[in-house]
């Protein structure tokens, strides 16, 4: 069976005042059915433009999409109207965004906010339609749903209006769910809540997911597959367990340093990723994180290297020196 | 109550509380209830000291430090600096205690004026208080302030939009020091850092603490920068505090069922770590300030509550040394 998202080479751009800015700088990546793909970067690593790329909802200007194509379910995304790409949003492709409170309609009920969904894309009528909202209410946890129904966004807390936002991600049974960042405006107790409700949602309804974070513990918890960004390119790829366990590049292994963890005896002291993030209007033809990388040399300033497997199935790194560091490693 | 050192604490605070009223109409304006954001803590910090203050939203810690800093005048309760008690004292009063405590904000971008170069940021307060009327003599103590900071001084001409979140949290700090204070309360000062510039931050502020003799308080919901940064750490549910222990003592025995829920929401990045692990979100969320749960406020999400929970607010009991627990069903 293909995969269910297929990203070849995708570029997106913007043209700001202090340059051009290439946000998504050639993206390769798949999505199998039913699987939970994380994109994990820092801000300005593309992750979340690539994401809305996918649903093309990149404002033009300042942005574009430059090359590339989608492919979901068979068809280039890239290719199809806007009045094709408004049936494939929300119906085939469902999302949920970091702030509940913004992407909610404050003057709609959050029942008229489900039905408005199933009306539009299902032709479902008033009373299938609520009847439908009522269900999917229940199903993401909230209590109380025939009075929730009637209540407006304000009203909610922050958890259960994430709560909303997954049903009415849920309510046309998409085949993927593209959510950015969900859990971040959350507190703690309230995201382990919600992630596990998606995890066993989209389990239970063999819907695919990319969660878009830069959270590596909601990663380790979730994700089976993971994409490192860093300045608008994918610098590792693989299963997550390989991604945690054998980083192939210097980003990754700096970024999962860096995190003091609750598991491990404290440290004395931190280990930073040394320098500043990339200024994505400078950059050269060299590797983007060559100036914080302490493994560099010489050849990383005259090209970018691409995605190369490494010794691991399906484990991907962008970095010429990835063989000899994870040779150095085992010898260690 | 015990604290690290031998000296009178740097700061006391002792049943303090503080009540927003909530009014309603607009001529006629009258009180209708309240939100006990804080209500009744007492915790100390030795100087030298870092205390965390966690819990999550709404549960008071940002206002806890806005009282300390008195940019709030408490309900109730007392603040003792350095032995003085400033919770009442007057705006006039209050200059000479700006000088000796200052504040490391959460966002970098809102809280520098964007229409004021770096320079004069970190000048600013060097100005008001009158400490160096010479501006050469300011200029090199800018200078030697972003250099403390880790900021090249020739920072001091760009403007805060022309420099990334870290240096612009370099920037906050540099203007919390410039007055050499003896206590910082950092409320969020890494949360709003990209993953790889927090731990440049968070060394930074513990070489300034090492180096100045500073105390901070730190407030903040991510616990594993906590565990990191503090000595001890005090946990707030609803306005109250929970738990209080050694952050060691705290993070490897968490003994109030609200610690244990928040501690185990925490996902660990290790996906053989998560896989391994028994994981039960605590159930509901966090009830309203408005009209909180009688007796003990978790009750109504705690999975060992008993009937007397409901009826009887705990008091914060030392069960272990320096260990304290507002929780009457942990022995």
């Amino acid at each position: 069976m293909p995969p269910l998202l297929e990203v070849k080479g995708l570029h997106t751009e913007f043209r700001t005042g202090a340059g051009l800015v290439r946000a998504v700088d050639g993206v390769s990546y798949t999505v199998e059915h039913g699987e939970t793909v994380a994109v994990v970067g820092e801000s300005g690593s593309g992750k979340s433009v690539g994401a809305l790329s996918i649903l093309r909802l990149i404002a033009d200007p300042p942005g574009r999409i430059t090359a590339g194509e989608i492919l979901f379910d068979g068809r280039d995304l890239l290719r199809l109207s806007e009045t094709e790409m408004r049936k494939v949003r929300g119906r085939d492709i469902g999302m949920v965004f970091q702030e509940p409170m913004t992407s909610l309609n404050p003057v709609l009920t959050i029942g008229r906010q489900i039905t408005e969904t199933l009306e539009e894309h299902q032709g479902a009528d008033r009373v299938t339609a609520e009847r439908r909202a009522l269900e999917l209410l229940e199903m993401v946890g909230i209590a109380d749903p025939r009075r929730r129904l009637r209540q407006y966004p304000h009203q909610l807390s922050g958890g259960m209006r994430q709560r909303v936002m997954i049903a009415i991600a849920l309510a046309c049974n998409p085949k993927l769910i593209i959510a950015d960042e969900p859990t971040t405006a959350l507190d703690v107790t309230i995201q382990a809540q919600i992630l596990e409700l998606m995890k066993s949602l989209t389990r239970k309804l063999g819907v695919a997911q990319i969660i878009i974070t830069h959270n590596l513990g909601v990663v380790a918890r979730y994700a089976s597959r993971v994409n490192v960004m860093y300045a608008g390119r994918i610098v590792e790829a693989g299963p997550a367990e390989a991604i945690y366990h054998r980083p192939r590049h210097p980003y990754t292994m700096a970024l999962l340093r860096s995190v003091p963890r609750l598991d491990r005896p404290r440290q004395a002291r931190l280990d930073p990723v040394e320098g500043q993030p990339p200024d994505l209007t400078r950059l050269d033809g060299g590797c983007a994180f060559r100036p914080r990388c302490r493994f560099a040399v010489e050849r990383c300033g005259e090209t970018r290297p691409t995605l190369e497997a490494t010794s691991d199935a399906g484990h991907l790194a962008a970095c010429f020196r990835s063989a000899e560091l994870a040779a150095e490693e085992a010898a260690a | 109550m015990t604290v690290s050192t031998a000296d009178r604490p740097l700061l006391e605070v002792k049943g303090l509380a503080m009540h927003f009223p909530i009014s309603e109409g607009i001529v006629l304006s009258r009180k209708v209830g309240e939100v006990k954001a804080v209500d009744g803590i007492d915790f100390a910090i030795g100087r030298g000291e870092t205390l965390g203050l966690v819990g999550e939203s709404g549960c008071g810690k940002t206002t806890t430090g806005r009282c300390i800093l008195r940019l709030e005048r408490p309900t109730a309760g007392q603040i003792l600096f350095d032995g003085q008690d400033v919770s009442g004292l007057s705006s006039s009063e209050l200059v000479g205690l700006r000088r000796r405590m200052q504040v490391i904000f959460q966002d970098p971008y809102s809280s520098l004026n964007p229409r004021m170069k770096v320079g004069d940021i970190v000048a600013e307060p060097i100005k008001v208080h009158g400490v160096e009327r010479n501006p050469a003599r300011r200029r090199t103590r800018v200078d030697e302030l972003l250099s403390m900071c880790g900021l090249d001084p020739k920072f001091a001409d760009r403007y805060p939009h022309e420099m990334s979140g870290g240096q612009r949290q370099r920037v906050g700090i540099a203007r919390a020091l410039a007055l050499e204070p003896e206590f910082i309360v950092c409320d969020e000062a890494v949360s709003a850092l990209d993953v790889s510039i927090q731990a440049q931050v968070v060394n930074l502020l513990e070489d300034l603490r090492e180096r100045l003799g500073l105390t901070y308080l730190f407030i903040a919901h991510d616990l594993s920068v906590v565990r990191h940064l503090c000595q001890r750490v005090a946990v707030m549910y609803l306005g109250r505090i929970v738990e209080m222990a050694a952050s060691d003592e705290l993070f490897d025995h968490p003994l109030h069922p609200y610690t244990q829920a928040l501690l185990s929401a925490v996902p660990i990045p290790d996906p053989r770590v998560e896989a391994g692990r028994a994981f039960r979100p605590p159930r509901g969320e966090v009830p309203s300030p408005i009209n909180p749960p009688t007796g003990c406020v978790f009750h109504p999400r705690c999975p060992m509550a008993v009937e007397a929970c409901k009826r009887t607010r705990p008091k914060l009991r030392e069960l272990r040394p320096g260990h304290w627990v507002a929780c009457d069903e942990v022995h």
